[in-house]
């Protein structure tokens, strides 16, 4: 069967941000009538490519062309116009308004001024039932499901005549139902000859629903591929590359761990990650493997008490404990970088010793500040042993570099001498260097006694750390696997990709 | 085999869609006030205390309208009582001292209410200051304005003036509104034609209900939020109108702690302070509810008039402890 | 201190505008062992609403806003005077008045840290009761006391400086150890800059956030009594009327973001100090008192421009991309290097 032309296609497209390249001669095509999966892990350059694509960054090198011609767009509203649109993983319409207003604003039919609602209603209505949706479109948008909502972006992106339509990471809040749902309407859409560009972390999906995909990784195109022709195991290796250097273990000797610190059973949180049992000992380093979205962060966070969790139990030290808030998890010694330091992490106006102490001030309560002296022994000692650049503890951490505002997170932690450190990609998007240092850091703290819970996207670093890995996929715990010489990055690879079926 | 099930949710399936909630709360507030006062006081039940109440309150009325858009959007506007006391005072003083004639003076009016509403919501939009600094500065210059003008009350003697003020428009039954209620009337049905029927209303809510979104729908957000100071602006100068025909006569402090009666009426009448979500309609019932409450504190005579601070402090307690709840089990 | 700079520089040029105009302004007198002069007054006058300010620039640095403190105001003099006329104590009646004014500080604080009402909205409801509360405790009227105790407070020297001054000078020196000897201004900091980040470093934010309202809620207790005593009497209408936005603008100009985050009492207070002088610039200069509130329509506007990012952007910098989106960008892309 001869391929039909390329409605997109875009070639040798390069980004140049301040200080780095965000993309390198990328190319990608899109045929009608059919899903192509835009795949990589974070930072390879998706969002990017969707960005130059739609017009929100100019493209510095290469072409864009839509069936033929070539394009720039200034906006997403040019793009919109000329065919391409976008649906974003957050709903971005207005649930206060009725589902019909949310297909049409902006672009109302209207009789004499007058906005003409009957007429709307009856073409989104017949809108939606082009996507076999029976909704009833003068109701508030609020009371639909997300599946709905989501469908209801995508209707009113397809009704300006799409010729594109770009799902960014319309699944991630979705149940198993309702993605069917959302599958059914993009087959649908698919047969209409529309080309859609789909990304999703949840390779299953991938795999039911898209005819071909694009791999990125750190910028660059690794390749264009059937989906039919490629298998998971390659796939996972594709997206997260690996290095041939066979990379020395951290760890020397195996050690026995016999003291259970903290064990979770059956925890759970509904829509975020199944549940799951799991058991931290003393002095070990557990890591954590799976793709991005696959639920690593969520562990991390119900182990925290950032989250409450909505089934299962927790005992540390063998006692059973409610982990509420992180206070109380703190009050138990557990401890947790997270991974968005910005978000949830550093209070970017503080200094870099306000941000070191706060923790363990807030441990004491606002009535007794940390010493002086013990402040200045304390940070000292860590802008020294982490070397935090520059060393000037008064400097504010906003204007730290992103190695170093993690440096500083971690030394938060550290003063307060936890039994459980939870690390959560504590060395992404951070110099070589630095993360040289932090790894072995982790690995002087567990020899010291501490349990770590590691998370990273990165499976050498997982390896090269960890005394036993857990995997995860989908949102679910598939696998604890021990981390001895039969485990390599193609087992764990092979593990995430078939979900431990295999 | 029909498909899982793809109705539109819970929403529906309830008697009375959830937006229409509070509006009927509140409804029902005033219904129930106003037979407990028929029961409780003699000749409180005929009609005419309702259209009394109308009649005292049409100014506020005006500019409640007014403030139901900007805090549609999420905004606030700090500045409408100056404005009003602004308009009465220009009004006065134009016409007491050079004379100008009533139709000369009150477009002037209605055009610098509008031109200071233009320029607060040019600094919100353009600057991205918070919309309650960018008014209370609003507040402070037209009440400064005021002084700058005279800092005693300048008396209205032009008749046209007075006229409106003494003219009694009889229905039936020895029911009488005054024009000023009829002018209310209009800014309202206006106010709802405009919310609900042309784009500029509809983008009101959308950038009410969620403004990110409404840009990345390619909203005009921007050029609606100044619209909305520009139409509160000129509203307040048409209550202050409707005022100096109330009071005749302009000084600075009228209409003082006029705004906060202004969002009081607003969110009594169901209209969510965090925007998207309300009925100019609303909006009526909050400013009769408020007008309602000061008429039960007349007819019962002992109690003292500044009951009627306390219980809307009240019932705006309640009002917003319900909004809270009510946002609170929308968010999945 | 870099950001003190330019407050204190309108200070001085108000200062100095006043200087140019009544050259004895700066002289400060000693007169029945008491103090007098200009900036006394000054200091004298802007007393209670340094104290208001105080207050708010707390609240402020949560990222909220308070705007109930006027009618703390009204409420905490109503019921000092009304106990003194009925021949109470004193110190009773000031007990009682400052333990009233907490509680309502402490409903402001539930409403925003408990309910998670907005604090704009929150606060609205005591701004809009509380004047009925006032005038509730006076029965309407103007009650008027005659306590040489009591007038103290806010008429009274001691040390041979108005009373008013030394107590801003004590609740300044208070308010600085609590926030900064002690941990309360960090943690406070923390919680209006991040308050996420602040969770999950293990900070009880809601208590902070109570104990800041209650706080400005005392502060504008003590400046309840300080004005009620100054004139002998406790008007519930009237009193501490609209210093709410004076409180909040003497916050702003004093360099504090509304946002929340870094705050700074020294700012605070210069920038009460501003307001209060303006005033009284407006008098010496001869300006016409009733366009007192233009001037400071003027200063809002111009600070407020001033302080506000897009503003300097637009005007000083002219850049056509918006800045916005770009850093998060970065920061994803900085991932790969």
């Amino acid at each position: 069967m001869a391929e039909p032309e390329p409605i997109l296609r875009m070639s040798g497209i390069g980004k140049q941000f301040p200080g780095v390249r965000a993309l390198d001669g990328v190319d990608l095509r899109l045929l009608p009538g059919e899903v192509h999966a835009l795949m990589g892990e974070n930072g390879a350059g998706k969002s990017t490519l969707i960005k130059v694509l739609t017009g929100v960054h100019p493209c510095d090198e290469g072409t864009v062309e839509l069936a033929g011609r070539e394009v720039a767009f200034a906006g997403p509203l040019e793009a919109q116009q000329a065919g391409i649109s976008t649906v974003y993983q957050e709903v971005n319409l207005c649930a206060n308004l009725s589902v019909a207003e949310n297909i049409f604003i902006g672009r109302e039919p209207r009789r004499r001024g007058r906005i003409d609602f009957r007429r709307m209603r009856t073409r989104a209505a017949e809108l939606l039932a082009r996507l076999e949706l029976d909704v009833d479109v003068a109701a508030p948008l609020s009371s639909c499901s997300l599946a709905i909502q989501q469908m209801v972006a995508i209707a009113r992106a397809i009704d300006v005549d799409a010729r594109v339509l770009i799902l960014d990471e319309p699944t991630s809040s979705l149940d198993a139902g309702e993605v069917e749902q959302l599958f059914r309407v993009m087959r649908r859409l698919k047969e209409e000859g529309i080309a859609i560009l789909f990304v999703s972390h949840f390779l299953d999906q991938i795999y039911e629903i898209s005819d071909r995909m694009t791999i990125l990784r750190n910028g660059r195109l690794v390749g264009e591929y059937r989906t039919s022709e490629l298998s998971q195991v390659e796939l996972v290796a594709k997206m997260i590359g690996k290095e041939l250097a066979d990379l020395e273990r951290l760890h020397g000797e195996a050690r026995v761990f016999d003291r259970p610190l903290v064990e979770a059973r059956g925890l759970g949180r509904a829509g975020a990650v199944e549940p799951f049992s799991l058991t931290i000992h003393e002095g070990e380093v557990v890591g954590l493997a799976g793709l991005l979205g696959s639920g690593r962060t969520e562990i991390a966070r119900l182990l925290f008490g950032a989250d409450h969790a909505t089934t299962g139990e927790v005992t540390v030290g063998g006692t059973a404990v409610s982990l509420r808030t992180p206070r109380t998890a703190m009050a138990h010694d557990i401890a947790f970088c997270s991974e968005n330091r910005k978000q949830d992490g550093l209070i970017p106006d503080l200094t870099v010793r306000e941000n070191i102490i706060l923790a363990l001030q807030a441990t004491r309560g606002w009535t007794r500040p940390v010493p002086r002296e013990q402040q200045d022994e304390l940070v000292g000692r860590y802008v020294k042993a982490l070397r935090i650049s520059p060393p000037n503890p008064d400097h504010l951490v906003r204007d730290l570099s992103g190695g170093n505002q993690q440096k500083v997170l971690l030394a938060r932690w550290l003063i307060l001498e936890p039994k459980l450190l939870i690390l959560d990609e504590p060395t992404r998007g951070i110099d070589v260097g630095a993360k040289t240092e932090i790894q072995r850091l982790v690995a002087e703290l567990s020899d010291g006694g501490m349990a770590v819970l590691f998370i990273s996207a990165e499976l050498e670093e997982v390896l090269r750390l960890s005394h036993r890995v857990g995997v995860l996929r989908d949102r679910r715990l598939v696998a604890d696997l021990p981390n001895d010489d039969a485990l390599t990055t193609d087992v764990l690879l092979e593990t995430i990709a078939s979900g431990g079926r295999a | 085999m029909t498909p899982p099930a793809m109705t539109s949710g819970r929403g529906a399936l309830r008697a009375v869609p959830a937006r229409y909630v509070p509006v009927l709360v509140t409804a029902c507030l005033f219904v129930a006030m106003f037979v407990a006062g028929g029961v409780r006081y003699e000749g409180f039940a005929g009609g005419q205390v309702i259209l009394n109440v109308f009649v005292d309150n049409a100014f506020l009325l005006v500019v409640a309208v007014g403030m139901t858009f900007v805090i549609l959007t999420g905004g606030i506007d700090l500045s409408v009582g100056a404005v009003v006391a602004l308009s009465t005072m220009i009004s006065a003083s134009l016409m007491a001292g050079p004379g100008w004639p009533p139709y000369l003076v009150i477009p002037l009016v209605l055009l610098i209410g509008s031109t200071l509403g233009l320029v607060m919501g040019y600094i919100v939009h353009a600057f991205d200051i918070q919309p309650f600094i960018v008014t209370l500065a609003g507040m402070f210059l037209a009440r400064g304005l005021c002084y700058t003008i005279g800092t005693e009350s300048i008396p209205i003697e032009d008749p046209t003036f007075t006229a409106f003020a003494q003219t009694r428009i009889d229905l039936f039954a020895d029911l009488w509104i005054s024009p000023s209620v009829i002018v209310a009337a209009l800014a309202v049905l206006a106010a709802a034609y405009v919310l609900h029927y042309t784009r500029l209303g509809r983008t009101v809510y959308a950038t009410g209900g969620s403004e990110q979104s409404a840009l990345l729908m390619g909203l005009p957000v921007g050029r609606t939020k100044i619209a909305v100071y520009t139409i509160s602006g000129f509203c307040s100068a048409l209550g202050g109108v409707l005022l100096s025909f109330y009071m005749l006569s302009g000084y600075g402090l009228h209409a003082v702690g006029m705004e906060l009666d202004a969002i009081a009426a607003v969110v009594i009448g169901g209209t969510l302070l965090t925007g998207g979500s309300g009925f100019v309609f609303g909006t009526v019932l909050g400013v009769l509810v408020l007008g309602l409450i000061q008429t039960v504190i007349t007819f019962e005579g002992t109690l003292s008039s500044w009951w009627t601070k306390i219980f809307i402090g009240l019932l705006l307690f309640v009002f917003i402890l319900l909004q809270r709840l009510f946002s609170a089990r929308r968010r999945p | 201190m870099r950001r003190l700079l330019w407050p204190l520089a309108v200070l001085a040029a108000l200062i100095l505008l006043n200087v140019a105009f009544s050259p004895g302004f700066l002289s400060i007198q000693m007169r029945e062992g008491h103090l007098y002069g200009s900036l006394i007054d000054i200091l004298r006058f802007g007393a209670p609403l340094i104290l208001v300010s105080l207050g708010m620039t707390l609240v402020i640095a949560t990222g909220g806003i308070d705007l109930s403190v006027g009618s703390v105001v009204a409420i905490s003099g109503a019921l000092a005077c009304l106990q003194i006329s009925e021949d109470a104590s004193v110190f009773t009646a000031v007990v009682l008045a400052l333990g009233l004014s907490v509680l309502l500080g402490a409903w402001n604080g539930f409403l925003v840290a408990g309910i998670g009402i907005q604090p704009i909205i929150a606060t609205l409801i005591l701004m809009v009761a509380g004047r009925g509360l006032a005038q509730l405790i006076t029965d309407g009227q103007i009650i008027t006391v005659n306590s040489p105790a009591y007038k103290l407070i806010g008429g009274g020297y001691l040390l041979t400086l108005p009373f008013g001054i030394l107590l801003v000078l004590v609740v300044l020196g208070v308010t600085a150890f609590l926030t900064r000897r002690l941990a309360l201004g960090m943690l406070i900091e923390s919680v209006g800059g991040n308050a996420e980040a602040s969770r999950l470093a293990g900070i009880r934010a809601r208590g902070i956030i109570v104990m800041v309202y209650a706080f400005a809620a005392l502060c504008a207790g003590v400046a309840g009594l300080m004005i009620s005593s100054n004139v002998s009497s406790a008007d519930g209408n009237n009193a501490g009327l609209w210093i709410e936005l004076d409180a909040i603008l003497a916050v702003v100009i004093g360099g504090t973001s509304l946002a929340g985050g870094r705050f700074s009492l020294g700012g605070t207070v210069v920038g009460a100090l501003i307001i209060q002088t303006l005033t009284t610039t407006i008098y010496s200069v001869g300006v016409p008192p009733e366009t007192t509130l233009l001037f400071k329509a003027l200063v809002v506007a111009a600070v407020c421009l001033i302080q506000s990012p897009s503003f300097r952007d637009k005007v000083f910098r002219r850049r056509g991309t918006a800045a916005g989106p770009r850093p998060a960008a970065e920061e994803k892309v900085r991932v790969t290097a």
